[in-house]
């Protein structure tokens, strides 16, 4: 195009401008600073170092000979460190990397000006990282220097002013935050991904995972991390009935439960229920498994949800984002009136070897007991009378670890009770499993939900009884019936393992910490979680139900046309006109004009007036006056009261 | 290039069918908002390009943070848009003038540009068609700003830059608002002297009106001065400039009593062209030497004087000077 064809941006920046640009990617650096290697962070603060000392001391800019191995090094650096260049904490680092070697061959002003867009666009895989507010607060410092940076780009005179810069950059984003606001709330919103994502940008998300080993809940529980939030739409049940039902697992090869591959076969279970429903929305952090955590026991499948012939709510896809459903439960009900052989066959399933002792005890059960219900009171027994430990640091068990919890050491956490619970039924001859999930939870009045957190996971067993179907059996409760009634904090001695927010004895935190809660669980519902369905929601709230999103795009462009229309008002209205003395002024001159007398461009005031005097005699005393005022009124003291006077003279003239 | 691809290019240049400021009787080409145009520069698009790439990120992703920075950046550019546009709207070309030069010497133009919106205006770009390269300035609230831009001349006469052109990028470098602006502003391009080779003195006729050599023998040694461009050879002490530093010149006392004439008929040549030329280098000379002057051409006799007006009036007539077939 030929307006834009000349050179005119390639010029080189000053040295404000490079040190706009370090300190803003300084800022950009630091929101990926926790998550690069280390290896990666010494490099960049030394590309930092040395584009300083490029501009302070005058040396050259870095050559290919230089800056081709140091490129090739890096991303071999990175392929080694990562395994590879995909996934996202490569890319991040491949980007970071990148942004580096561009800034040591920056020249330009068009140089610099890229440098700037990719920071931007680092800037933004930041979120992959962490939504959270402190985050989308510190996306802010980033910005505005980017930007601030980027105005200081555009102006080639020197000594341009350093508040300028700075005050412009704060206005522009202030301006587009209104326009921002729109485009979030009405820009249609697509379902994602679009196409697949790396499967490492979820490996840091806690939960329950698909098996359970001794240790791993009781590891998960060191976590403060939030599980899930959930408002009830009645009173909260009992906290003893708070059984949050994740994964069911089946199968044991001696040292693991998990599930097998054939549990999903096996014939549907029925479930009846009675009494009346516990209806509640759960909004579930992303824990990259299927499960959603349900109320034992879901009498109504969440929408989008399926269920597993042995009850386990689970998503189409592991929950990789913050989702919301809603669930209905009933705390009394029959599961599995009937078993059938298969079932049952693959519910008594054991080792063929292993944990003699246990096996032992359950033979001489199963041969002096007389049902089944007599044998589950005295597995019950042993764990109340003997004297078993809860605890969160269980000393390591031998090969025979069921063996060696039940006579040995006796200290564990759930999972060793509902482990070697489960066991110790199956060997006796009565169909059981483990159930995990999350148990309790502790209310918020702030925002009247409840907060499950990950140091709530528990493990349970289900045992099948003859016409009462599977009933749980929470053996934890044997040993510590605390922990099912009062949580985890009034159970564990050594309170102090315990993340600071599951224990009691900080009130005032604990307050505090609620409130924050309450107010990070509103940015989760309304700004992280705001989605399609959101977006559907809040346009039914607010045009009524039937508004029909297909309408979604035409109410999108107006609202920004509005937008874009009131700003562009504000903006660009003409302030030529509105100097009131000139219009004032422009009036006497088209009065002169009608007379003949035309204001030459070049003719001042005074000229003018002078000229006027000569060519029209009879007004010269008015025009006189009229030019002395319009003079005093331009250069002096301006007031209101004699732009009225004004006026009037030229009324009269 | 030959004609047709000319026609063609000419024809293909759109930018020649929009709109241009003209000045009115009052006032000088004022930019309004009919006659800004705004388009995305080469790093807008880059901008552009990147917005899309985070919005396909956040949809892919789920990123609501995503989403507010990619809404964000897209905001920024929206409002730059405004910005940029607002920076070169109602700016009045008040003002553009040159001096003149001698043909193959560049002119400065003077653009003034009067602000009276109250605002500052940053990092505003003049350029016209064939100036070297586009000059920037800032213009202070109900002030002037000046821009100066370099104009290549080659031929003598009036010459004129076209419409100007008027364009910002700032406050981002995103966006580009441009304007055109018809000015009366116009080059006099004096013809090229000739090579002081082709002094006056070497092609007198000695009979009549005398010629300035035989002026300057009379009169009496006075001392040396710098050389100046446009003394005469025949003046240039080579002694004195062999034994000091830099070039001296013969200055003589009392030059120069009478007037000479300096005549079209007396130019050596065949090219028209050629002749002004060295009509030009004669003037020059003459006016060096500061003594009175006239000029003689076909059409045209100015009569012998002194000064820089008068200089600038006889350089100013070889300029316009139609050659006579």
């Amino acid at each position: 195009m030929s307006v834009t064809r000349h050179a005119l941006r390639n010029f080189t920046p000053q040295r404000h401008d490079v040190i706009w640009l370090l300190l803003s990617l300084l800022a950009v650096w630091g929101l990926h600073i926790a998550h690069l290697p280390l290896w990666i962070n010494g490099l960049m603060a030394l590309i930092f170092g040395w584009r300083w000392l490029i501009e302070s001391r005058s040396w050259s800019l870095p050559r290919m000979p230089v800056l081709l191995p140091l490129t090739l090094l890096g991303i071999a650096g990175i392929v080694a460190s990562f395994d590879g260049l995909f996934g996202r904490d490569a890319s991040v680092a491949l980007l970071t990397l990148m942004l580096g070697l561009k800034l040591l061959e920056s020249r330009t002003s068009r140089d610099f000006m890229l440098v700037i867009f990719i920071a931007y666009f680092l800037t933004v895989n930041a979120f992959l990282f962490g939504q959270s507010m402190l985050v989308a607060a510190g996306m802010l410092i980033p910005v505005t220097g980017l930007t601030a940076a980027l105005i200081g780009l555009q102006k080639p005179q020197a000594a341009s002013d350093q508040g300028l810069q700075l005050r412009l950059a704060l206005t522009l984003l202030g301006q587009a935050i209104p326009l921002m606001l729109v485009l979030f709330v009405l820009f249609p919103r697509l379902p994602g991904p679009l196409w697949g994502v790396p499967k490492d940008s979820y490996k840091s998300m806690t939960g329950l995972s698909d098996r359970m080993r001794p240790g791993d809940i009781s590891e998960l529980s060191l976590s403060g991390a939030t599980a899930f939030r959930v408002s009830f739409a009645g009173a909260p049940p009992m906290p003893s009935q708070l059984y949050w039902r994740g994964p069911v697992f089946g199968y044991f090869d001696g040292r693991e439960w998990r599930a097998d591959a054939r549990a999903a076969y096996l014939p549907r279970e029925s479930l009846s229920v009675r009494g009346e429903p516990v209806r509640y929305s759960v909004t579930l952090e992303p824990h990259n498994q299927p499960w959603m955590l349900v109320l034992d026991m879901p009498s109504q499948l969440p929408e989008g949800a399926l269920a597993s012939p042995d009850l386990q709510i689970l998503a189409r896809e592991p929950v990789r984002t913050r989702i919301r459903y809603e669930g209905v439960s009933h705390l009394e009900y029959t599961l599995a009136d009937q078993l059938s052989p298969v079932a049952e066959r693959y519910l008594l399933q054991l080792p063929q070897q292993g944990n003699p002792k246990a096996r032992t005890l359950a033979e001489q059960w199963r041969a002096q007991l007389p049902d089944h219900q007599a044998i589950v009171e005295a597995a019950l027994r042993i764990f109340r009378q003997q004297d078993f430990y809860y605890t969160l640091t269980p000393p390591p068990l031998g090969a025979n670890s069921i063996d060696d919890f039940l006579f040995n050491s006796r200290r564990g956490f759930c999972e060793h009770y509902a482990g070697s619970f489960a066991f110790l039924m199956r060997a006796a001859g009565i169909p059981a499993r483990v159930v995990t999930g999350y148990q309790g939870g502790e209310l918020n009045p702030v925002g009247e939900y409840m907060i499950v957190r990950q140091s709530d996971a528990h493990a349970w067993t289900e045992v099948w009884l003859p016409h009462r179907g599977w009933v749980r059996v929470d053996p934890t409760a044997a040993v510590s019936p605390s922990r099912i009634e009062a949580g985890i904090a009034s159970a564990i001695s050594e309170t102090a393992s315990l993340p600071l927010l599951a224990r009691r004895d900080y009130p005032m935190l604990r307050k505090l910490y609620l409130n924050w809660d309450a107010i990070n669980n509103g940015w989760n519902q309304w700004v992280l979680g705001y989605n399609q369905q959101k977006q559907a929601e809040l346009l039914s709230r607010i045009f009524g139900a039937s508004f029909p999103l297909s309408l979604l795009t035409a109410l999108f462009i107006a609202v920004t046309a509005l937008a874009l229309g009131l700003i562009s008002w504000v903006l660009l209205r003409d302030k030529t006109t509105r100097d009131p003395l000139q219009q004032v002024y422009t009036r006497f001159l088209r009065k002169m004009a009608r007379a003949g007398l035309q204001q030459a461009p070049e003719e001042g005031a005074q000229d003018f007036s002078r000229r006027a005097q000569q060519q029209l005699p009879m007004q010269a005393a008015k025009i006189a006056a009229i030019t002395a005022l319009y003079l005093q009124l331009r250069y002096g003291r301006p007031s209101a009261a004699s732009l009225q006077m004004l006026k009037r003279q030229i009324r009269n003239l | 290039m030959s004609r047709p691809t000319a026609f063609i290019k000419h024809s293909l240049n759109w930018t020649r069918w929009l709109r241009t400021a003209r000045a009115d009787a009052r006032r000088g080409p004022v930019l309004t908002t009919r006659h800004i145009y705004i388009l995305p520069t080469r790093a807008g698009a880059i901008y552009g390009t990147i917005i899309i790439a985070m919005l396909l990120g956040s949809i892919n992703y789920s990123l609501s943070l995503g989403f507010v920075l990619t809404f964000l950046l897209a905001a920024l550019g929206i409002v730059c848009m405004l910005h940029t546009w607002r920076n070169l709207a109602w700016l009045e070309v008040s003002h553009c003038q040159a001096s003149p030069v001698f043909a193959g010497k560049d002119a400065a133009l003077e653009v003034r540009l009067k602000e009276s919106s109250g605002r500052m205006r940053h990092a505003i770009y003049a350029s016209c068609e064939s100036c070297l390269q586009p000059q920037s300035t800032d213009v202070p609230p109900r002030q002037s700003g000046t821009i100066t831009l370099i104009y290549p001349t080659t031929r003598r006469g009036w010459s004129e830059p076209g419409r100007l052109t008027l364009f910002t990028v700032f406050p981002l470098g995103l966006l580009q608002a441009w304007s055109y602006a018809d000015t009366d502003c116009r080059v006099l391009v004096y013809p090229r002297p000739a090579a002081s080779g082709s002094s006056h003195a070497t092609s007198t006729d000695q009979a009549g009106k005398g010629s300035r050599d035989s002026l300057l023998g009379d009169q009496d040694f006075a001392g040396l001065r710098h050389y100046r461009p446009g003394d005469s050879p025949r003046r240039i002490d080579w002694k004195a400039s062999s034994r000091e530093q830099g070039m001296y010149s013969k200055h003589f006392q009392g030059e120069p009593v009478s007037s000479a004439w300096l005549d079209w008929h007396e130019t050596k040549g065949t090219d028209g062209e050629e002749r002004i030329c060295q009509l030009v280098r004669w003037v020059m000379e003459a006016h060096q030497g500061g003594g009175r002057y006239g000029l003689r051409l076909p059409q045209l006799t100015l009569a012998a004087d002194r000064g820089e007006a008068h200089y600038h009036r006889c350089l100013q007539a070889l300029a316009l000077m139609e050659l006579p077939t």
